[in-house]
Parts: C-alpha cells; sequence; structure tokens
C-alpha cells in the first residue's frame, strides 16, 4: 500500500505512443478532409483515416484511464499522487483559461479597435477611404465588404435563450456541489440524484445552444460568414459548447463510476476533477453572456 | 545548498529498462524520457542547420544561383520553425526531464506516462510539418511568424497541416510544462524549500509557467487562421470587418514570452556552471530568483515590439516602448551577478566554462541590441532588416544553443558515466565562437546600411558582408558535427567519471554515482 | 536641440570621429535627408555608445577576473555571495539610464506621428509585387516595377549598379514640402522603406496607415519592401526622386497630360498587331513574375497560360479572369490596376503568343464595356 511519502512511478506504458499515433491520424486526416473539400476532390478516404484515427483514440482513452483507474483503486496511489494530479488538473484548466482568453481579446480588439478604425474613427481611421458606406456599429451587422461577406438581420436577444442558459449552468454547478458533498458523506444515491441532475442540465444547454444556432443560420443571417460579429459569435459559443459536451461526458463516465462503486469519501479526485472543469465551463459561459450577448 | 543524509535505497530499484526498441517507446522513466528527447532535439538542430546552410548558400552572392525565392520562403520559415520548436524547446525540456528530478531528490518527474506523451507527439508533429515539403504548392512559405493575411487567403494548400503541426506541438509542450509544475511543486526532498532549488529548476518552474499560459493563445491564433481558410470566417480580414493586425497581436502576445521560454532554461544552466567553475557560490541568488520572475511578468507586456511599424496607435506604442526597455533591468541584474560569481573566484576554464562565458558575453551583446531595437522610433529603421536577424541569433545561437552546450558538456559526465574529450570539446568551442561570430557578426552592418529580411537575392553594396557570413555560418555548421563526435566517443566509452566530476559543483545531482542509476531517489534524501 | 544636449552629456571623447568613419563605410545608418531620419540616427548612435560603455565596464570586470582569479595562478577563492548595496544600485542605475533614453525617443516618436497639415497627400498601395503611387490631389496615379532585367538576377548577364533597387516609374517629389504617406495594400502585407526619408510603414490590406516626410535635398532614395508579402519580397524596390518644387510642378503637369492621353488610346483604333506589340511589353512587367516569360507558368501554383483552357476558350472567361481575378488565390483583378488599353493589349497577346492561336482580338473599348456590364 501507498504511504504519505512513496511514490508510484508506473511500468512501462503502451498508451503514450498509442496516443500519439490516434492524435497524428486523427490530425491528418481532418486537414486532407479540409485541404480536400477546399480543391473539389474526393473526401472519403480522408474520411476513413479521421475516422481510424478517432477510434484508435476512443481505445487509448479507455485503455489508458481504465489502467489509472486500475491502480488508483489498488491503493498505489499516495496522498502525494494525488497532489500531482490535482497541480495537472488546475494547471490545465488554467491553460484552457489561456486558450479562451485569446477569443476574448480578439473580440474585445475587433470591437475596440479594428471596428472603429474602419468606420473612420480614431488614430487609423482614415482606413475609412478605402471603405466608403461603412458604417461602425457594434453589433456589426453589416460588414465593410458586403460582396464577400452576408449581412446579418439581428443578433441574439440575451434575454431569451442565452439567459435560460445561463440559469441552467449556474444550477449545474451548485447540483454538481450537492452531488460532491453527498459523495463526501458517503451517500450514494444522493450523489448519482444530483450528479445525473447535473448532466441532465448540461444536456438542456447544449440542446438550447443548437437550437440557438439553428435560429441564427435560418432566420438570423449570422453565421461564420457574417464578418467578425458573427466569427467571434461562433468561436467563443462553439468552443465553448464543445468543451460543455466534453464536461458533461466526463460527468456521466463519473455517474457511471460511482454507479459501479468507485471512490470513497475521502479519495474521490476523478470525481473533483470532472467538477473542476465543469465549474471552469460555467465560469467561461458567464464571460460570455456579458462580453458576447448583452454588452 | 547543503549536505545529504540517506541518499537513495534499493527496495524500489529492482526493476532496470527494458530492452529493445520497448524501451524508448513505452519510456516511463525521466532519464530516458529526457534522453530521448535530447536525441531529437540534435537531429532537428541537424535539420533546421542544413536549411540555414541552403538559405546561406544562396546568400553567399548576389544572384539567383542555387533556389528559387519560392523556395528559399520555404527554407526561411521551415528553418525558424524547426529551430524554435524542435531544436531549443525540446533540448530544454530534455535538460528538464533529467535534472529536475536529480536535482529536487524526486524518484521521478509527477506524471510519467504523460511525460511519454509530450514526448512521443514531437516527432509526430514535426513528421506531419517536414512532409508539407512534399505537398503540392510547397511547405509554408511564409515566415516562422506566419502573418495573415499570407498564411491565410495567400498561404499554399499545406498551411492546413501546418497548422495541426503546430496543435501538436502546443499540447505537447503544454502536457511537458504541466508536468514541470507538478514535479517541482510537489516532488521536492523534505528540507528543499522553493529558495534552496538550484537555480536550473527554478528557471524552469517559470518557464513552465510561460509555456501553459502562452502555448493555448498559440493554439488560438491557428485555430482562428484555420476558421479564416476554411469556413469563411474573417478575423484577419478588414473586409469583414476583422484586422490583419489582430493576428499579429495574438501571435506576439505568444511569440514573446516565446523567446523567453527558449533563454530562461538557459540562464538557469549558465547559473549552475559559473559557480561550479568558479568554486564560489552564487553571487545574489535571491536576487536572480527574483529578476527570473520580474523578466517572465513584463514578457507578457511587451509583445508590440515587434510591431512598431504596423500603425499602432502612439499610446500603445510608447506603452510597450517603456515596457520593453525596462527587461533590460532584470537582465541586467543576472548580468551582474554573473560578474560578481567569478569576480575573486578560482575560474578554470573545462569546456561547460568556456560555453558559459561566451553565452554572458555574446547573449549580452545580443541584449544590447535588443534593447536599440525597442527604442521605437529607432525601430522604424531597423525593423525586418537583417540587424534583427542579427540580433536574435546573438541571443539564439550563443544564448541558448550555447547554453544547451555548456549544460551537455557540464552534465554529460552524470548521464554517460565517462568524461568527454576536453581537447575536443575545447576546439568544439573555438570553432563554433569564431565560425558563430563571423556568421551573425556582419549581419548588424548588413542590416545597418539596408539590407532586408527574408529576400533570396540583394543589392550589390551587401556583397561582402554576406560572404563572410556565409563562411562563418559554413564554419559553425560543419563545427556541430564534431559535437556529435563527442558525444558519441563520450557515450561510448571514456575516462571513468567520478560521482562528482568538477570539485565546485553543488547539488544533489552529484551525490549520485555516474551515470545515474535508472531510479534515483526512490526514497527521498532529506535537504538539511 | 535636446538630442545634441543628450548627446553632449554622455561624456563620450572621440564620438564625434568615429561618427564620421562609420558614415563613409557602408556599416552605419545613414543619417538620411529629413528631419525625422537625422533624429533616428541621432538616438541610434546614443543608444548605441550607452551600450558600448556598459559593455567596456561589465566586460572589463569580467576580463579582470578571467585574467586575474585564475585557479592556475593560485588564486583562492572569496566566499562571499551577497552585498545588498551593490544590488540595489546595479539595479538603479541601468534604470536611470533607461529613463533617460526614453525621454528624447518619446519626443521623436511623437514628431513622427504627427502627420497634421501636409502639403501634399500621396497615397501608396502594395501589390504583389510591385507599388502604385496616387496623387490624391492631382488625382493620378501609376504603378512603379522592378527595373532589374530578369538576366542579371539570374546571372546571365553583369549586374549594373542599382542592381534590385532601380524602377521604371520613381516616386517624385518635391523637397522642402511636408508629404502625408498614406500607406495600404491589395493583397498581403508588404512595407515601404525608404531608410534616408526614415519612414517606414506597414501596408496592411484595408487599413490605411499615415505618415510623413519633408525631404531636405535634392536626390534619389532607394528603399525595399520590407515584409515578407511572397514570392518576389525581394524584387519590389522603392525609388524616390526628391526635385526642386519647379521641377516637380512640371512632373505633375506632364503625369496629368498623360492620363489624359491615355484616355484618348482607350477611344483610338488599334490593329492586332499594335496591340500584340503592346500586350507583350505589358506582359513582361505585369504577368511574367507567375506566368513565366514564356507563358509556362509554374504548375500547380501558376498554371501555364500557353495551351491553358481560359487563354484559348471564350473571351468572356478570360476576360473575366484577368479583370477580376481569381478570389483567393494569388491570380489579382487587374482591372483596377492596368488601364483598358493595357488590358486589351495583354489579352490580345495572350491569345495568340507562345502557339495560343486563337487569331482573337480584344479593344480597349471592349474591355472598358465588359467593365461597364459588370457593374
Ligand atoms: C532568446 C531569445 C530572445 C531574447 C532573450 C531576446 C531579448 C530581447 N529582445 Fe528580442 N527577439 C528575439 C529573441 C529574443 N530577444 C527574436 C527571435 C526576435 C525576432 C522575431 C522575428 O521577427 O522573427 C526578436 C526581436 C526583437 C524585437 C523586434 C525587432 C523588430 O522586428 O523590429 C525587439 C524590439 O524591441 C526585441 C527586443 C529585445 C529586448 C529589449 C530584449 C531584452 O530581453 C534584452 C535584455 C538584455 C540586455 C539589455 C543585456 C544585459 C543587460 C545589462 C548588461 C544591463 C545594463 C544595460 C542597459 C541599461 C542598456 N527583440
Ligand atoms: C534557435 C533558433 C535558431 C538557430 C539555432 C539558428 C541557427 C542559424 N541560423 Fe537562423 N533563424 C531563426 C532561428 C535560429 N537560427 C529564426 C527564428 C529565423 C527567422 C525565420 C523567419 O524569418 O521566419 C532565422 C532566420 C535565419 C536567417 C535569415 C533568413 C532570411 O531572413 O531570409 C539566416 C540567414 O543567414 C539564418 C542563419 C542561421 C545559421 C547560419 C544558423 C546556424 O547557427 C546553424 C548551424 C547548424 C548547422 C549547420 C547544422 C549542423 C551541421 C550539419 C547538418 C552538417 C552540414 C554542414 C555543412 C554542410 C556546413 N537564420
Ligand atoms: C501574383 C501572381 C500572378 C500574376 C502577377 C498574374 N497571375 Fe494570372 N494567375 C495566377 C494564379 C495563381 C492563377 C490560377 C488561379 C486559379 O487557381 O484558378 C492565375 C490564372 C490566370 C489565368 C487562367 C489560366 C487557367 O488556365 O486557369 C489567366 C488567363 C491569367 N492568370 C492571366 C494573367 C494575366 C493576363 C496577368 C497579368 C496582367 C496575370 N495573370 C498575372 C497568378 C498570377
Ligand atoms: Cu512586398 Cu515584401
Ligand atoms: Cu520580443
Amino acid at each position: 500500500m501507498a504511504t504519505e511519502n512513496s511514490y508510484y512511478v508506473p511500468e512501462q506504458s503502451k498508451w503514450p505512443i498509442i496516443a500519439t499515433i490516434g492524435l497524428l491520424t486523427t490530425l491528418a486526416g481532418t486537414g486532407s478532409i479540409m485541404v480536400n473539400a477546399d480543391q473539389g476532390e474526393s473526401t472519403t478516404a480522408s474520411w476513413v483515416v479521421f475516422f481510424i484515427g478517432a477510434m484508435i483514440m476512443a481505445y487509448m482513452l479507455f485503455g489508458w484511464f481504465g489502467n489509472v483507474i486500475q491502480e488508483s483503486r489498488a491503493g498505489l496511489y499516495s496522498a502525494k499522487m494525488d497532489r500531482s494530479y490535482r497541480w495537472g488538473m488546475s494547471w490545465f484548466i488554467f491553460s484552457e483559461v489561456m486558450f479562451f482568453a485569446a477569443f476574448f481579446g480578439t473580440l474585445f480588439y475587433a470591437r475596440h479597435f479594428a471596428v472603429p478604425w474602419l468606420g473612420g474613427e480614431g488614430d487609423r481611421g482614415s482606413s475609412h477611404m478605402l471603405w466608403e458606406g461603412f458604417e461602425a456599429t457594434w453589433p456589426l451587422l453589416s460588414t465593410p465588404d458586403t460582396e464577400t461577406y452576408t449581412q446579418t438581420k439581428g443578433i441574439i436577444n440575451p434575454w431569451h435563450l442565452p439567459l435560460i442558459n445561463t440559469v441552467l449552468l449556474l444550477s449545474s454547478s451548485f447540483t454538481v456541489t450537492i452531488a460532491h458533498h453527498a459523495l463526501k458523506s458517503d451517500n450514494r444515491t444522493r450523489a448519482k440524484i444530483w450528479l445525473a441532475l447535473t448532466i441532465i442540465l448540461g444536456l438542456c444547454f447544449i440542446t438550447f445552444q443548437a437550437e440557438e444556432y439553428i435560429h441564427a443560420y435560418t432566420e438570423l443571417d449570422l453565421t461564420l460568414n457574417s464578418g467578425i460579429y458573427g466569427s467571434t459569435f461562433f468561436i467563443l459559443t462553439g468552443f465553448h459548447g464543445a468543451h460543455v459536451t466534453l464536461g458533461a461526458l466526463m460527468l456521466t463516465i463519473m455517474l457511471i463510476r460511482i454507479t459501479k462503486g468507485h471512490f470513497s469519501p475521502e479519495k474521490h479526485f476523478g470525481f473533483e476533477a470532472a467538477s473542476w472543469y465543469w465549474h471552469f465551463v460555467d465560469v467561461v459561459w458567464l464571460g460570455l453572456f456579458i462580453f458576447v450577448y448583452i454588452l | 545548498m547543503s549536505a545529504v543524509i540517506d541518499t537513495h535505497d534499493t527496495e524500489h530499484a529492482h526493476h532496470g529498462p527494458a530492452k529493445g526498441i520497448r524501451r524508448w517507446l513505452f519510456a516511463t522513466n525521466h532519464k530516458d524520457i529526457g534522453t530521448m528527447y535530447l536525441v531529437f532535439s540534435f537531429t532537428m538542430f541537424l535539420l533546421g542547420g542544413s536549411m540555414a546552410m541552403v538559405i546561406r548558400s544562396e546568400l553567399f552572392q548576389p544572384g539567383l544561383q542555387i533556389v528559387e525565392p519560392e523556395f528559399f520562403n520555404q527554407m526561411t520559415t521551415m528553418h525558424g520553425l524547426i529551430m524554435v520548436f524542435g531544436a531549443v524547446m525540446p533540448a530544454f525540456v530534455g535538460l528538464a526531464n533529467w535534472m529536475i528530478p536529480l536535482m529536487i531528490g524526486a524518484p521521478d518527474m509527477a506524471l510519467p506516462r504523460m511525460n511519454n506523451w509530450s514526448f512521443w507527439i514531437l516527432p509526430a508533429a514535426f513528421a506531419l510539418l517536414v512532409s508539407t515539403l512534399f505537398m503540392d504548392g510547397g511547405a509554408p512559405n511564409f515566415g516562422w511568424t506566419f502573418y495573415a493575411p499570407l498564411s491565410t487567403t495567400y498561404g499554399p494548400p499545406s498551411t492546413t497541416f501546418f497548422i495541426f503541426a503546430i496543435h501538436m506541438m502546443g499540447i505537447s509542450s503544454i502536457m511537458g510544462g504541466i508536468n514541470v509544475i507538478a514535479t517541482i511543486l510537489n516532488l521536492r526532498a523534505p528540507g528543499m524549500t522553493l529558495m534552496k532549488m538550484p537555480l536550473f529548476v527554478w528557471t524552469w518552474l517559470i518557464t513552465a509557467f510561460l509555456l501553459i499560459a502562452v502555448m493555448p493563445v498559440l493554439a488560438g491564433v491557428v485555430t482562428m487562421m484555420l476558421m479564416d481558410i476554411h469556413f469563411g470566417t474573417s478575423f484577419f480580414n478588414a473586409g469583414g470587418g476583422g484586422d490583419p493586425v489582430l493576428f499579429q497581436h495574438v501571435f506576439w502576445f505568444f511569440g514573446h514570452p516565446e523567446v523567453y521560454i527558449m533563454i530562461l532554461p538557459a540562464f538557469g544552466a549558465v547559473s549552475e556552471i559559473i559557480p561550479a567553475f568558479s568554486r564560489k557560490p552564487l553571487f545574489g541568488y535571491a536576487s536572480m530568483v527574483y529578476a527570473v520572475g520580474a523578466i517572465a511578468l513584463l514578457s507578457f507586456v511587451v509583445w508590440a515590439h515587434h510591431m512598431f511599424t504596423v500603425g499602432m496607435p502612439v499610446a500603445g506604442q510608447l506603452f510597450f516602448m517603456y515596457c520593453t526597455m525596462l527587461i533590460a533591468v532584470p537582465t541586467g541584474v543576472k548580468v551582474f551577478n554573473w560578474v560578481a560569481t567569478m569576480f575573486r573566484g578560482s575560474l578554470t576554464f573545462e569546456a561547460p566554462m568556456l560555453f558559459a562565458v561566451a553565452f554572458i558575453i555574446l547573449f549580452t551583446i545580443g541584449g544590447f541590441s535588443g534593447l536599440m531595437l525597442a527604442i521605437a522610433p529607432a525601430d522604424f529603421q531597423y525593423h525586418d532588416t537583417y540587424f534583427v536577424v542579427a540580433h536574435f541569433h546573438y541571443v539564439l545561437v550563443p544564448g541558448a544553443i550555447f547554453g544547451i552546450f555548456a549544460s551537455a558538456y557540464f552534465w554529460l559526465p552524470k548521464w554517460t558515466g565517462h568524461m568527454y574529450d576536453e581537447t575536443l570539446a575545447k576546439t568544439h568551442f573555438w570553432m563554433s565562437f569564431i565560425g558563430m561570430n563571423m556568421a551573425f557578426f556582419p549581419m548588424h552592418f548588413l542590416g545597418l546600411a539596408g539590407m532586408p529580411r527574408r529576400i533570396p537575392d540583394y543589392a550589390l553594396q551587401f556583397a561582402d558582408f554576406n560572404m563572410i557570413s556565409s563562411i562563418g555560418a559554413f564554419l559553425f555548421g560543419a563545427t556541430q558535427l564534431l559535437f556529435l563526435y563527442i558525444v558519441v566517443k563520450c557515450v561510448r566509452g571514456g575516462e571513468k567519471a567520478p560521482a562528482k566530476p568538477w570539485d565546485g559543483a553543488r547539488g544533489l545531482e552529484w551525490t549520485v554515482p555516474s551515470p545515474a542509476p535508472f531510479h534515483t531517489f526512490a526514497t527521498p534524501p532529506e535537504v538539511k | 536641440m535636446r538630442m545634441t544636449a543628450l548627446r553632449v552629456g554622455t561624456l563620450l571623447a572621440g564620438l564625434p570621429v568615429c561618427q564620421s568613419v562609420f558614415a563613409d563605410w557602408t556599416v552605419n545608418m545613414t543619417p538620411g535627408v529629413t528631419s525625422v531620419s537625422r533624429d533616428i540616427y541621432g538616438l541610434h548612435m546614443t543608444i548605441f555608445w550607452v551600450c558600448v560603455v556598459i559593455g567596456i565596464v561589465v566586460f572589463g570586470v569580467m576580463f579582470w577576473s578571467i585574467f586575474a582569479h585564475r585557479r592556475s595562478k593560485g588564486y583562492k577563492p572569496a566566499n562571499f555571495h551577497e552585498h545588498t548595496w551593490v544590488e540595489i544600485l546595479w539595479t538603479i542605475i541601468p534604470f536611470l539610464i533607461l529613463v533617460v533614453m526614453a525621454i528624447p525617443a518619446t519626443a521623436t516618436l511623437l514628431r513622427m506621428y504627427d502627420t497634421k497639415e501636409a502639403d501634399i497627400d500621396v497615397k501608396i498601395t502594395g501589390y504583389q509585387w510591385k507599388w502604385h503611387y496616387d496623387f490624391l490631389n492631382e488625382k493620378f496615379g501609376y504603378f512603379s516595377n522592378l527595373a532589374t532585367p530578369q538576366e542579371e538576377i539570374h546571372n546571365l548577364a553583369n549586374k549594373n549598379e542599382h542592381y534590385l533597387l532601380q524602377v521604371d516609374e520613381p516616386l517624385v517629389l518635391p523637397v522642402g514640402k511636408k508629404i502625408r504617406f498614406l500607406v495600404t495594400s491589395s493583397d498581403v502585407i508588404h512595407s515601404w522603406w525608404v531608410p534616408a526619408l526614415g519612414v517606414k510603414k506597414d501596408a496592411i490590406p484595408g487599413y490605411i496607415n499615415e505618415t510623413w516626410a519633408k525631404i531636405d535635398e535634392p536626390g534619389i532614395y532607394r528603399g525595399q519592401c520590407t515584409e515578407l508579402c511572397g514570392t518576389n519580397h525581394g524584387f519590389m524596390p522603392i525609388v524616390v526622386k526628391a526635385v526642386p518644387e519647379d521641377e516637380y510642378q512640371g512632373w505633375v503637369q506632364d503625369q496629368v497630360a498623360q492620363a489624359e492621353k491615355l484616355r484618348e488610346l482607350t477611344s483610338k483604333d488599334w490593329t492586332k498587331d499594335e496591340l500584340i506589340a503592346r500586350g507583350e511589353k505589358a506582359y513582361n512587367t505585369t504577368c511574367a513574375a507567375c506566368h513565366q516569360p514564356d507563358g509556362s507558368g509554374a504548375p500547380p501554383t501558376f498554371p501555364a497560360l500557353k495551351g491553358s483552357p481560359v487563354a484559348t476558350g471564350p473571351m468572356e472567361k478570360h476576360l473575366h479572369t484577368v479583370v477580376f481575378g481569381v478570389q483567393g488565390t494569388a491570380m489579382q483583378a487587374f482591372g483596377k490596376q492596368l488601364s483598358e488599353v493595357d488590358l486589351a493589349a495583354i489579352i490580345t497577346y495572350e491569345r495568340n503568343a507562345w502557339g495560343n492561336n486563337t487569331g482573337d482580338m480584344v479593344t480597349p473599348k471592349q474591355v472598358l464595356d465588359f467593365k461597364q456590364s459588370q457593374q
């Protein structure tokens, strides 16, 4: 058994190299799908490559995490080991924050510098000479170049779906905390119920988000092609949505693990990591709600 | 640092390395992974260096002789990318893998399997990147800074694969960074407080934070490129309300801290080596730590000094100029501390020391030209000329690369159990020193006289210095084969190295035998 | 001037001597011919000497230890490892030096940004790979292309003195007037740099950057594009010809008259041979960089025009390709860059050269009609 200061150094492992092959195959496939589609060539072969890669990745994830779970349940992990995982997860989330920061920065720049300049204000305001007739507004509904980019009819009303989504996601942060407390007091049924509720809230969020996209595309003409407003809108909400999906997946796995009887009131780092991640997507959403939808 | 009670026990050390290729493919041992990183890095150095040789051959004389402009641009781009992401960064990660656990008394890196993954992603990423050379339309040709819209609307089809290669390098570096942080924060031997850590460990801790802070931003900016290329967005297109300059802001937000990622670990290594061969403790340990911290913090607010000519508002211009100039202060503190460490020491000049001393002198020269570049009005004349090329090769080649050579010679006995051939190593040093200065010093003159960078052909008044520079570059390049020979020779045999081959060296790594056993510190040593 | 005062303040004996030596030898920055470029030169030299002095001090101490404090000379190491006062001092002194440097730098920068009250506005547009100059007040404009022959570049002929730094039509500017440059681009980022004017400004597509110069001495000043802009980035030089005011006025009148003549040319009756002859010249300056003088291109990026389905197929498609370009490729819309006469000439040439024997011709008038019909 692990003692406080012993440190488990794993045996050789085949998973990293499989993960590498999977990652390379997936990305090479994705890349050639895009390039071939652009050049009007067949993408079938590329899709096959992509799927092979994705299958390898899935196999790897099950295998690798399976390995970790086994080791953890075999009691090989000391408290020190646990701390390594905690540091690892926290700083991983920090790097995710920086990823979103790049897009928030983009939004800020476009809104406060680029668009006003194109409209004739500020230091580079003479640029307006090139875009006569363009008027700077935010949200930007009509782009400087009206031929290449489509024009938008309107924007998403923040006080409908986005507000509902805010409530959903905020409450899911509460429910996951309740589930955590239940797990800590070894009340598994309660933990399962609240965790399941969290996942359902997450799924509702994703559904509404999908509905919002459909609304944007079909009724508002707000698309990836509609200039910088659409670009920032979709990259921010899109990556956020992808993270919610991933978070929900992680929580689902935790639900399965609780059901299988994993975790103890003292040791349940897998669960905690998933819930940290969940709180993180929640906080990002608040940023989105304020800076993308309301302001 | 202080004495060690109870080094290591044998309880956990019963299994040695696996046999054959499995040892490397499935590795979880920090020393093996470190070795793989170092070997990979040197391979990339040769590849990137060969591309530099193509560049220098074409620039040997005015006129187009060897390559077409299109291919020249691909060479410049790949040279920059491979050197930065393939040679320098992995070399430092390799050193970190080998030395950090040994220096802080840890059994291994905190997350050994992830460690292996971080490594293996790199060969995959570079395979993808280098394969673009053979694609229709050629490899990326837009410089290692890949400014939009040259890299988006006007980029070759292979740009998409380039983007994914960058994503992979990002994943690798982020995981590597996380691993270093977890190791240093969690696995220090009892008594090894933060302010007792060797400086190499400190600089790497801070470097790791830089990595996890800026690599995601790089991932973000290439993702936006991908969207602009394939999905009709307009982040970097004024027609849709975007701005090509936005690309530069996001890129350099990554890019500037990146250049410190390439130098801070070298600062750390030099701070180990200088005291060892001066036989005198490092001067101003605490101020060294604070200086590195200050450099790292400042590095986040100076990015736009690469963009003085893009037409930023004058207030921004001033802000970035002042912040950039400020970096000279903590960097100066470091230089002064090194000099003060040597002052009244008892100096000897084995190869590591030679490289370290050259590092201080030549890096400082590079830093001075950096400071000149930081003066915004003057940068209007320097920007995108060979003056900039001279600046960054002075901080990168005798900076980062010499730092790596110094570390390699310093720790080779620990890694291999043999002493390297000192005479050959000194030859390596002197030839590198001469070649490197001959290659890069004339570039200052070229830049000031008006030669732009990234051109395959140039006006006649630049001919002489270019020829000198090319000859120097060939000399420098050829010398690196000598390094390869020295290392191979040292691995295969040589005088047996004692646990502590340098009488002035301090630190835990010298308490274990040479070569360091496969598993060290299964039970942590105690540091008083 | 503040700059001068500062330079005196640096207390560097022998400095003026070195400066003049450096200026003749092409190893240093040009002092240039505008007040801004001279200020920049001053800043450059000051900071250079500041660095030299710091270098001498730091390396001096270092070399002293290297020579004196060697073990081989039996030197025993001291054991000191910190000294608070020294450390504070060497933090504060560099900081003060930097503050002193920042003051003149700020002043110069503010002056460089002051584009107000200009006498002449010139819009500079970067193209792959040439420059276009528009005189906004007088309403005429023209392209400026590399004039170095391909043979020199490919080492088939001896290189002339201004190899790679010569253009067909220089930018002509008067001395003594404040000229405002509005710099932009039609495709990728370029950068317009003339060292002697102390002007370097990026040309960003979709945006306009402003800068200015007031040239003190007549002369020919050469520069280059300094932002990587694709294959021929090394081949888009800039030549500025600064002339006295009255000469400038004469030149402007010529240009205005020429613009008028071009309009007449459009309505002139052209024969096929005349068009082909004119077309060959225009093709070689404008199109040959990508499609090659013999029309073979550089596939796959740059298609061959020899036997190309576009250049031998329906005229409509050919016109459209050249006038509007091909979106998302290096093939630009040449409709805005070339006159109707040149467009007609080039297209006629392409359809009859290198074995493209369509026998077609298209007149400038038809090109004009085509352009108008597409709007
Ligand atoms: C290891 C990499 C590294 C390092 C450490 C640095 C260090 C510095 N760099 Fe450099 N830089 C690059 C790598 C690096 N750079 C690269 C790769 C590019 C080009 C990118 C591209 O475009 O492709 C670049 C470009 C670059 C530019 C843009 C130039 C242009 O494109 O126009 C500028 C401008 O400010 C700059 C400034 C500086 C400064 C002020 C420092 C400072 O950190 C230096 C500080 C050090 C000293 C000053 C010396 C020691 C100090 C003293 C002895 C104290 C006393 C001194 C004084 C008070 C003067 N660098
Ligand atoms: C750490 C980074 C690093 C390192 C180590 C180097 C090393 C070298 N660099 Fe590089 N360089 C960059 C980073 C680096 N560079 C970057 C970022 C750019 C900007 C790119 C851009 O503009 O986008 C650049 C650009 C750049 C240019 C400007 C290109 C241009 O603007 O068009 C030149 C030109 O001379 C150059 C030369 C060299 C040379 C001669 C070396 C030498 O030190 C290399 C020596 C090594 C070897 C030669 C390999 C070992 C030997 C062999 C393989 C045997 C064969 C040898 C012979 C046949 C002699 N580099
Ligand atoms: C900067 C490079 C560049 C220049 C200069 C250039 N072209 Fe092109 N041209 C291209 C590219 C790239 C294509 C291919 C576009 C595509 O993918 O369909 C092309 C395609 C064409 C085609 C269609 C050929 C075919 O078979 O598809 C014609 C005709 C043509 N160009 C004429 C011209 C003329 C006339 C000029 C000069 C006035 C010119 N080009 C200048 C890059 C250039
Ligand atoms: Cu235009 Cu470089
Ligand atoms: Cu920088």
